[in-house]
């Protein structure tokens, strides 16, 4: 009895907050426009029972994704953009969790905070920080200005690169601390191992650090990319109207246009994409615990 | 077996593989090898002995060049190598959380060397069943660390500091997690793979037993310093110190002042109320100078009768008897309380003993059976 309880909890817990959300947006998805409140037809009533219900569900919203080409272009420019923010974090933040990794012991707890420390603030008031740092009289042009590198004002915010350093700065822990955990516990002796059998520094660090911190790259990539693929707020914040990501259609869908139905089908469909790299993230994981038994 | 013994310490001419000359080393403040000078000779299996924390691996890891000396020099075949990196270094160590790269198979682990070498693939392969071969592992070579026993791991990593034919092989407690008979089986499996390559061995143990089983020499380490370096006999039989008497092996220790009978024979009063002990030493002692004569308990005799005639005969009764199968230890306490232990082969059985707990019997011992220590 225990032991359905136990079970039973998460299971409550997916359906209530995860799988009826999920057929609320699919049922929405499949409904029409309409000037009313809420904004689509059919509404289910008990009068007219189920079949009448279901008769008036139609997939033209998810017909109408593929006709706009606004929304492929949108779909593959997040997947570009976050596959490339993915590789830039990976890129500093393997570095940073190999340095607090190999930092002497009484360090550690610091270094750690210091990654998690931002989590303290709000994300918006980090991301409008970011728009004072990077707009054209903001500090970084104002510093580089200042030291002679350029005589006239770098554009950076409203540009995909103002939504690079977005999506990597605000990502980062979520890469660094995986990386790290399994970094963390290699056996240093290893290296020493490898270099005994004749490898240098750096063949040692291809040939065992890498490998062994797989998993953890692994699990970090997908934690940077899994949501910075729906990303909003960042792109609309820093990138300006130049950017299209998915996100920021789906924002405009449901609150601009009103247009529920078109705002659900696109988010099903971002459910979909993302339910490949969930799936792998989840198997990865899985193979993570089985080695480290 | 040859006819000549193999103790190359003993030619002047002979030069040392490995030449520790004035080596400190220190970590912080604190002095983990302390001035220390060692020559260990070309297919030597040499062991270091000391309790916890005396430096053994320390001493190890400056060879393997993971550590560098504070101070002195390091010579292996008359180079001085102590701006040598590991990796271009002839020695291989065998590491003693063994250190096997998980990520590997059993084959990729042994192979992982001769890989860096840039060896032919033909020779490598043949290289590499020999290694599985030797260490009897053929059928692993497939498997991953953790798809093996504890005693299989530690014969991939013998066999991964073997396969590149290191001119010094480095052994940092290799037996250490094992059981007692498997340990037994691998000390003369590695004595064997030893006589077999040819290579040099240095082995660190805490263990006194595979200490004597496995070295041609044994240096007995205590902090940071060497106290004894010989061969395993003359550890055991000359001690040069209490210190190396206790540690290795079981040991009775008398305290007294010395006064010379005739050259080399010498008389120790010890106890009130006990006859003096007769003892004989090569080295010159002072006339009441303080001196521990050190006995092993299997050179002391227990009758139940006086002896007739021995150089040494005290009585006292028997406190303890430590019964270990083919021996006995006996516990006496004589009169003054001094316990002297004394053993013996179980040549009867056990109910046929001539004596028991409680009584009183005699030991006897000759001058030459014990050492005399100066310190
Ligand atoms: N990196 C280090 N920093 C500071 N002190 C160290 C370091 N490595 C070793 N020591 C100290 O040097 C001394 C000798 O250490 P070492 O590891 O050589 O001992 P050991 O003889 O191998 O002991 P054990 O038998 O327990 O393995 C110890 O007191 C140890 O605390
Ligand atoms: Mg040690």
């Amino acid at each position: 009895m225990r032991k359905f309880f136990l079970i039973a909890v998460p299971y409550a817990w997916l359906l209530a907050l995860f799988l009826i959300p999920f057929f609320i947006v699919l049922k929405i998805s499949l409904s029409d426009v309409a000037l009313a409140r809420p904004p689509y037809v059919p509404q289910f009533s008990w009068d007219d029972g189920i079949m009448a219900f279901l008769r008036d569900l139609d997939f033209e919203n998810f017909v109408f994704l593929t006709e706009d080409s606004l929304y492929w272009k949108a779909y593959l420019s997040s997947v570009s953009i976050a596959g490339l923010s993915t590789i830039l974090t990976l890129t500093i933040g393997y570095p940073l969790a190999y340095g607090m990794a190999r930092a002497p012991e009484e360090w550690r707890a610091t270094l750690m905070m210091l990654i998690i420390l931002p989590f303290w603030t709000s994300f918006l008031i980090r991301v409008y920080a970011w728009m004072g740092i990077l707009s054209q009289e903001g500090l970084l042009n104002q510093f580089l200005m200042w030291t002679g590198l350029i005589s006239e004002p770098l554009m950076i915010l409203n540009t995909p690169t103002a939504v690079y350093i977005g999506i990597v700065y605000t990502y980062l822990p979520f890469m660094v601390l995986p990386i790290y955990s399994a970094l963390d516990r290699m056996d240093g002796s290893l290296i020493e191992a490898a270099e005994d059998l004749g490898c240098s520094r750096l063949s040692a660090f291809w040939l065992v650090t890498v490998p062994l911190s797989r998993n953890g790259i692994i699990a970090g990539c997908f934690l940077v990319f899994i949501p910075a693929l729906g990303e909003f707020v960042i792109p609309s914040l820093l990138g300006g109207s130049g950017t299209l990501m998915i996100g920021k259609v789906l924002w405009e869908e449901f609150f601009s246009n009103r247009d529920w139905p078109v705002a659900s089908a696109v988010a099903v469909i971002l459910l979909l994409i993302l339910v490949i790299p969930i799936v792998l993230f989840q198997r990865n994981q899985q193979d993570a615990e089985e080695a480290a038994k | 077996m040859n006819s000549t013994v193999f103790a190359p310490w003993e030619d002047p001419e002979k030069k040392p593989l490995i030449r520790f000359q004035n080596v400190t080393k220190k970590f912080g403040t604190f002095t983990a090898i302390d001035n220390l000078s060692l020559d260990i000779y070309e297919r030597e299996f040499f062991a270091l002995l000391g309790p916890s924390g005396c430096g053994k691996t320390t001493m190890m890891r400056m060879l393997a060049g993971f550590e560098t000396p504070t101070s002195g020099r390091i010579e292996l075949a008359g180079k001085n190598i102590i701006p040598v990196p590991p990796n271009k270094r002839a020695t291989n160590m065998m590491f003693q959380s063994y250190a096997l790269f998980p990520h590997l198979t059993v084959w990729d682990n042994i192979a992982f060397g001769l890989r860096r070498e840039g060896m032919e693939k033909d020779k490598m392969n043949a290289r590499v069943e020999e290694m599985l071969r030797l260490t009897r592992l053929e059928r692993f070579a497939k498997r991953k660390p953790h798809q093996i026993s504890g005693g299989q791991r530690q014969r991939v990593a013998l066999a991964r500091s073997l396969a590149k034919a290191p001119t010094l092989l480095l052994l940092d407690e290799p037996l250490g997690a094992l059981d007692a008979k498997l340990r037994q089986d691998t000390q003369f499996e590695l004595m064997d793979i030893q006589e077999k390559t040819g290579t040099t061995f240095v082995i660190v143990t805490h263990d006194q037993e595979e200490a004597m089983t496995v070295a041609s020499r044994i240096a007995v380490m205590d902090e940071g310093q060497l106290i004894q370096v010989a061969t395993p006999d003359r550890i055991y039989e000359t001690p040069v110190s209490v210190y190396v008497a206790d540690f290795i092996g079981d040991v009775n220790i008398i305290e007294g002042k010395t006064t010379l009978i005739e050259d080399g024979q010498y008389q120790i009063d010890w106890a009130e109320g006990q006859m003096p002990l007769h003892a004989a030493s090569s080295q010159p002692f002072d006339k009441g100078q303080t001196c521990f004569v050190a006995i092993r308990p299997e050179k002391v005799a227990i009758s139940a009768e006086k002896p007739q005639a021995a150089d040494n005969i005290v009585q006292g009764k028997v406190l303890d008897i430590a019964y270990l199968g083919n021996l006995s230890t006996y516990h006496v306490e004589l009169a003054d309380g001094t316990i002297i232990k004394s053993q013996t082969a179980n040549t009867r059985r056990i109910a046929r003993r001539s004596f028991t707990w409680g009584d009183t019997v005699w030991l006897s011992w000759t001058a030459t059976a014990g050492v005399m220590l100066a310190r």
